[in-house]
């Protein structure tokens, strides 16, 4: 069994509730921290844990956080993004199901080291249950002692208050999550400023994940050197990873980064395999935003190499043979699924979540939905996957915030790696109304010399 | 911060203030590396950074790290740093992309510029004429907006809209209350005042100037007549209004006034923004005293049959190199 740190007790009755959690060692950290440790020390300690963001984009907390400009007589504000809406990534929701004082003790703290008076959480619209949860838990932390003025007495003051959201994938992103927060419109902001200079109602801000909060706590814990010593390389610590799909035992899982993907998919102690005894076809690593690989590259690196449960090595080959650890939305296809269908469906996910600011998202992405529903229904035209090429290559990069790179990739990689299936459903507009393309080579393991698997 | 930084733009150097975006030290130095703006307008707070058609290629973030920027950057909202380079037009990479944006930007524009009144004016078409392609590849159904009247003079025609948000910084920024702003998201957004209520203020009617295309149009001009027949000449008047000082250009078609816009730059920005009363209600030479022809570029189509002399870019006159790649012009300008 792999070392579970935030997952620990899960399985313990009532662990909602703080009786339960305090019993289990809860609180601990914020005893310590306010107590023996000053904010810098805190730091100081994230930094040495090498934890990175755990909402996709995997920037290191500890370097976020000494980025906080501290402005005399300026408020500075932590805000913990808890709009998780990215398909495949279900791991916050239940983090705040069942441990809602995981999160509360993470922001007690990392509040206190940002020198926080006021935090926030915002909860996607849609996780009304997971609102009601934290803010009873908020309450029940509030009775104890553990929010409000001066709490343990040693003078620190903390409001935390939970803030729904309109259940906008776009507020996902930081700054349109500001926005939203501060009441407005939620369009992403054009940066610089970054938050950490001008971030809520124009003062520093962090914005961080919520499974990056939560983590803090084991860091202060143990300590940060403790931490780092889990994992692989600089990818360290443990993670949540939601897994679904075909799979026989979808669900989250806590990871130690570093775990090789087969073991992953394969072992009894996680996924254990393919349900219904089918192959594995393809896999998205990290929510529906990472390039798409097939089963093969999702083993092995290029070079015959295991591939690991990593950001650096998912990352592996850059995007003509690997993927991104992202958000670990792990989903995983059998060789009955239809990777065009697929791609159309996220590709129409992308086009209804566009926040509408910047045209080559606002426009592209309602466009290659359209062409992806045209070759997936049978009338497409050789022309239309160059066409598709194109407009994912004129959205990447182009764009004010992560969103049109997300739109852009699943797109770019299906054509990439699977480029003939779509050629199929182009050829065959009839067969392919009713029958699969099936596995065809996408599972060939990799033997030694990177294949040619570039467009 | 009021030193001077040195940025070069396309092999021009050229020093501007410490603060100043890209786009506006490429307006300094003038001629075609400006790149094209559809959404940045200098008189609005806040306004930039949407269309995308004016990104560059930063190759030299500055003096100090001189490593390049990994995007491409939207040059209306990134400021210079001392000794940047920057590559616009010589950059085929910024050119395809600017072509992409351009394509991406006309895939549900109707493209009706043979009755839309901004046609000769209209940024959209001189940014589709220079990096447009011959013909689209977008074979679905455009989207499609009613036409709403916002109020007795504006006439908001969504389907040409390129959401560039002007008139809601306008709306925000010029008139004392803000009753227009975006519904809904995606490529389903509009521009909307709430529930079509009218824009009721003396400002409201500059919504019309800042428009890049024909989605904000002047009632008391529609269908009057083209652009490129009418004659524009720069006039002004005693306005009462304290915020309006009377500054316009009227658009004369024989010896009728068929409109009244607020006189522009050469980038295509009101140098001042004008009242309604002055904009639709003065529509009488003997309203106004008449200053001389507006100048208009001589790439519009506005501007056939006007004749100026060829003022070289000043950029070049203190820059010997300059001159020399010039001398074809400079010289033009000596014998006329």
């Amino acid at each position: 069994m792999s070392r579970k740190l935030l997952l620990e007790h899960i399985n313990v009755p009532g662990i909602n509730t703080l009786e339960v959690y305090r019993q289990k060692g809860g609180y601990r950290a914020v005893e310590k921290a306010l107590k023996t440790l000053t904010p810098e020390e805190i730091v100081e300690e994230v930094k040495k844990s090498g934890l990175r963001g755990r909402g996709g984009a995997g920037f290191p907390t500890g370097m976020k956080w000494s980025f906080l400009a501290k402005p005399e007589g300026v408020a500075r504000y932590l805000v913990c993004n808890a709009d998780e809406s990215e398909p495949g990534t279900f791991k916050d929701r239940y983090l705040m199901t069942y441990i809602p004082h995981a999160l509360i003790e993470g922001m007690i703290v990392s509040s206190f080291a940002l020198g926080a008076k006021v935090s926030y959480i915002y909860v996607r619209g849609e996780m009304m249950p997971q609102i009601r949860i934290l803010e009873k838990a908020i309450a029940e932390a509030k009775a104890a002692g553990w929010l409000g003025k001066n709490i343990l007495g040693t003078g620190y003051d903390l409001e935390l208050y939970v803030q729904p959201g309109g259940g906008a994938y776009i507020c996902g992103e930081e700054t349109a999550l500001l926005e939203s927060l501060e009441g407005k419109r939620g369009n992403p902001r054009i940066k610089p400023p970054f938050p950490a200079i001008a971030g809520l109602y124009g003062c520093p801000t962090v914005v961080n994940n919520v499974e990056s909060i939560a983590a803090v706590v084991p860091i202060i814990n143990d300590g940060g050197d403790e931490y780092a010593k889990i994992g692989i390389g600089r990818s360290t610590g443990t993670k949540l990873i939601s897994a679904s799909g075909n799979l026989v035992k979808p669900g989250v899982y806590e990871i130690e980064l570093g775990l090789p993907v087969e073991e992953f998919i394969y072992s009894d102690e996680y996924c254990g395999g393919i349900a219904n005894g089918k192959r594995l076809k393809a896999t998205v690593a990290g929510g529906s935003s990472v390039p798409v690989l097939p089963a093969n590259l999702t083993l092995k690196l290029a070079n015959g190499e295991p591939r690991l449960m990593s950001y650096e090595s998912l990352s592996e080959g850059g995007f003509a043979t690997g993927t991104m650890l992202g958000s670990g939305g792990f989903i995983a296809f059998d060789e009955d699924q239809c990777i065009v269908r697929n791609t159309w469906n996220f590709s129409r996910f992308y086009h209804h979540e566009s926040c509408g600011q910047c045209s080559p998202c606002r426009e592209g992405t309602g466009w290659m939905e359209k062409v992806l529903h045209k070759i997936e229904h049978g009338h497409g035209t050789m022309e239309d996957v160059d066409l598709l090429w194109d407009i994912q290559r004129k959205i990447e990069g182009n764009t004010i915030c992560p969103l049109g790179d997300a739109a852009a990739w699943p797109v770019a990689s299906a054509i990439r790696h699977f480029r003939d299936e779509f050629e199929w459903h182009i050829k065959e507009p009839i067969k392919s109304q009713s029958q699969n393309y099936g596995i065809a080579n996408y599972a060939t393991p990799i033997e030694k010399a990177p294949v040619a698997e570039e467009k | 911060m009021s030193e001077k930084v040195k940025v070069t733009i396309d092999g021009i150097t050229v020093e501007v203030d410490n603060g100043t975006t890209i786009l506006n030290a490429a307006r300094q130095i003038g001629g075609d590396i400006v790149p094209p703006a559809m959404c940045y307008y200098s008189k609005l707070q806040g306004s930039g950074g949407k269309c995308r058609t004016c990104i560059v290629k930063v190759t030299k973030g500055s003096e100090k790290d001189p490593r390049p920027m990994p995007k491409l950057v939207a040059s209306c909202r990134t400021t210079v740093m001392d000794g940047m380079e920057v590559l616009n037009i010589t950059s085929p990479e910024v050119l395809e992309a600017r072509a992409g944006v351009v394509e991406i930007l006309l895939i549900n524009h109707p493209l009706d510029c043979p009755v839309c009144d901004q046609a000769g004016e209209c940024d959209l078409q001189n940014l589709g004429y220079e990096h447009g392609l011959q013909k689209t590849r977008y074979e679905f159904e455009r989207r499609t907006f009613e036409r709403i009247d916002i109020g007795d003079k504006i006439q908001l025609h969504m389907n040409r809209c390129i959401l560039c948000y002007r008139c809601v910084f306008t709306a925000d920024q010029i008139t004392n209350k803000r009753v227009h702003g975006i519904l809904n998201r995606g490529d389903h957004s509009e521009i909307s005042t709430y529930i079509q209520q009218a824009v009721d203020n003396d400002f409201s009617g500059n919504v019309i100037d800042v428009c890049p295309v024909g989605a904000l149009t002047d009632r008391t001009f529609r269908f009057k007549n083209r652009v490129w027949f009418t004659k524009p000449v720069d006039a002004h008047r005693d306005c009462d209004h304290e915020k309006c000082n009377g500054k316009v250009t009227l658009w004369y078609k024989g010896a009728d006034v068929l409109r009244v816009t607020a006189r522009k730059d050469q980038f295509g920005e009101v140098e001042e923004f004008i009242c309604n009363t002055c904009r639709f209600d003065k529509k009488a030479t003997a309203d106004w005293v008449i200053e001389h022809p507006t100048h208009i570029d001589d790439t519009s189509v506005i501007a056939s049959n006007h004749y100026e002399t060829l003022k070289p870019l000043h950029v070049i006159q203190p820059n010997e190199a300059l001159q020399a790649a010039n001398e074809i012009e400079l010289h033009k300008t000596v014998k006329y």
